[in-house]
């Protein structure tokens, strides 16, 4: 099995800690990816806000190319990337004249996507692939008694996934749970962390992060793991803001689940990007 | 009864002489929308209940839909209410009637920008043009570039609200101004022009 992966660029910019944690989580267990050459961004939700056509073209060229590059899967670990991807793969099975007036833009560059490769979270492989105790047994620090809130936040789930259940998403407390760690029960796991409205309607974005801080924090969670770089960078970078704005102590701990998974694993804190974050870090006994 | 009366019918609603509505834009966003059974709409309102963001809607969800059908073109475009909806398909999954109103919302984005009736001056596609442009330019976001574009074209006061956290990210190296980018950004722009 090859496996390729499309790091869309949060993963090279502001969620680097993902990337850095991701890939030594995955090198301990074995797995080797292979970066997908000359990868261009997903488009986010702005691309369809603006051009359809050209929103599904670029994301098609990233699959083109990992059919090219020749994998059977690609590793796609950005929550709104890895949702413009299903996306797209859906649009062209199933609408004849998208896929073929894609594939005859495509083709200028020498490149089709005909499907070949398939679309995979690194939930999905971890937790549904390799399985729960699997990893299990690559623990060497046990997260005992740590609570952990696990945040999955929109579009990793919604509304194409299949890998997890849109209702109620359990893969990452699965892992939390294979690392030693109690996963907490909570209804916020699946609310929207209103994206770039941060930046935008910033009483808005403000006002939802706050919530879904505040919820967790309650339920007595010590930490928050997401698999978005815009969740977590919303959850960790403006936690301050928002305690001082809204007179409301709600800052904790907001890691990548592959952060934590890093830490029962042994990987040293470097490796995990540990020293790239804002927020108060997780201290461990 | 007063004048008042009227106010409290009219409240919240937007009223318009049959002849002033546009007849044709529901199946025009029901067709731009992928044939979305937008007339199928059953009005029970699960969509602006789920919508974490209705609250600050000038129109819910539900509304929307009932006005697209109905021809209130300008109304529906012209207004924040479909640029502050952020594509977490809430309403998507929750629909007995199964309509896709996440792709509604993009449809009528796209109308909006398309007629160029969206609303002036308002942030989110400000953002949603600039981040646009960005990829287009170079095949890749850069975030110190996108945001600063963005101020610049939105309001360049409101960067400095944001100027500490900038430098604090800048010094964990989570922002660059030197990112790898792609190496042949000619032919992705060409594929765009296409």
């Amino acid at each position: 099995m090859k496996y390729l992966y499309y790091p869309g660029c949060s993963l090279k910019s502001s969620g680097k800690h993902y990337e850095i944690s991701l890939l030594a989580v995955l090198q301990k267990l074995g797995i080797e990816v292979e970066e997908l050459e000359n990868w261009n961004c997903c488009g986010a939700t702005n691309y369809m806000s603006i051009n359809e056509n050209y929103a599904l073209e670029i994301t098609a060229r990233n699959l083109g190319i990992a059919e090219k590059q020749g994998g059977d899967e690609v590793i796609v670990p950005c929550a709104a990337c890895f949702m413009g991807f299903l996306k797209t793969q859906k649009y062209m099975e199933s609408e004849s004249g998208i896929r073929d007036r894609v594939n005859q833009i495509l083709n200028h560059s020498g490149l089709s996507y005909n499907g070949k490769v398939q679309i995979r979270h690194p939930l999905d492989l971890l937790v549904n692939q390799l399985g729960a105790d699997a990893l299990t047994r690559t623990v060497e620090m046990p997260l005992k008694d740590l609570k952990v809130a696990s945040y999955y936040g929109c579009q990793l789930i919604r509304p194409y996934a299949t890998f997890d259940d849109q209702w109620n998403p359990h893969t990452m407390d699965d892992i939390a749970r294979a690392m030693g760690a109690t996963p907490v029960d909570w209804p916020l796991k699946s609310r929207c962390c209103s994206g770039s409205m941060t930046s935008t309607m910033t009483d808005i974005g403000l006002r939802m992060n706050y919530v879904i801080l505040k919820e967790a924090k309650s339920r007595g969670a010590d930490v928050i793991i997401t698999a978005c770089p815009l969740c977590q960078f919303n959850l960790e970078c403006f936690q301050g803001k928002i305690s001082r704005k809204l007179k409301d102590d709600v800052r904790i701990p907001v890691m990548y689940f592959t952060q934590l998974m890093g830490l029962a694993m042994g990987i040293p804190a470097k490796k995990l990007g540990l020293k790239q974050m804002l927020s108060p870090s997780l201290v461990l006994n | 009864m007063n004048a008042s009366s009227s106010e409290i019918l009219t409240q919240g609603l937007t009223v318009k002489l049959e002849a002033d509505l546009d007849k044709n834009f529901g199946e025009t966003i029901a067709r731009e929308a992928h044939g979305e059974k937008l007339f199928g709409c059953i009005q029970c309102g699960n969509c602006s209940a789920a919508c974490p963001l209705s609250v600050w809607m000038d129109y819910t969800p539900r509304k929307v839909i009932a006005m697209v059908r109905a021809g209130f073109k300008q109304e529906v475009l012209s207004n924040r209410t479909v640029w502050l909806c952020a594509s977490c398909y809430q309403c998507t999954v929750e629909c007995p009637k199964g309509i896709k109103i996440t792709d509604v919302m993009y449809a009528l984005k796209r109308e909006a920008i398309e007629n160029k009736i969206y609303p002036k001056n308002f942030p989110v596609p400000i953002l949603a043009r600039t981040f646009y442009s960005e990829v287009k330019r170079t095949g890749r976001i850069n975030e110190i570039f996108l945001l600063t574009n963005y101020y610049l074209r939105y309001n360049i006061f409101k960067m400095l609200g944001y100027a500490s956290l900038g430098v604090r990210l800048f010094m964990k190296r989570r922002l660059s101004l030197f990112e790898k980018g792609m190496t042949n950004r000619k032919e992705f722009r060409s594929m765009l022009n296409q």
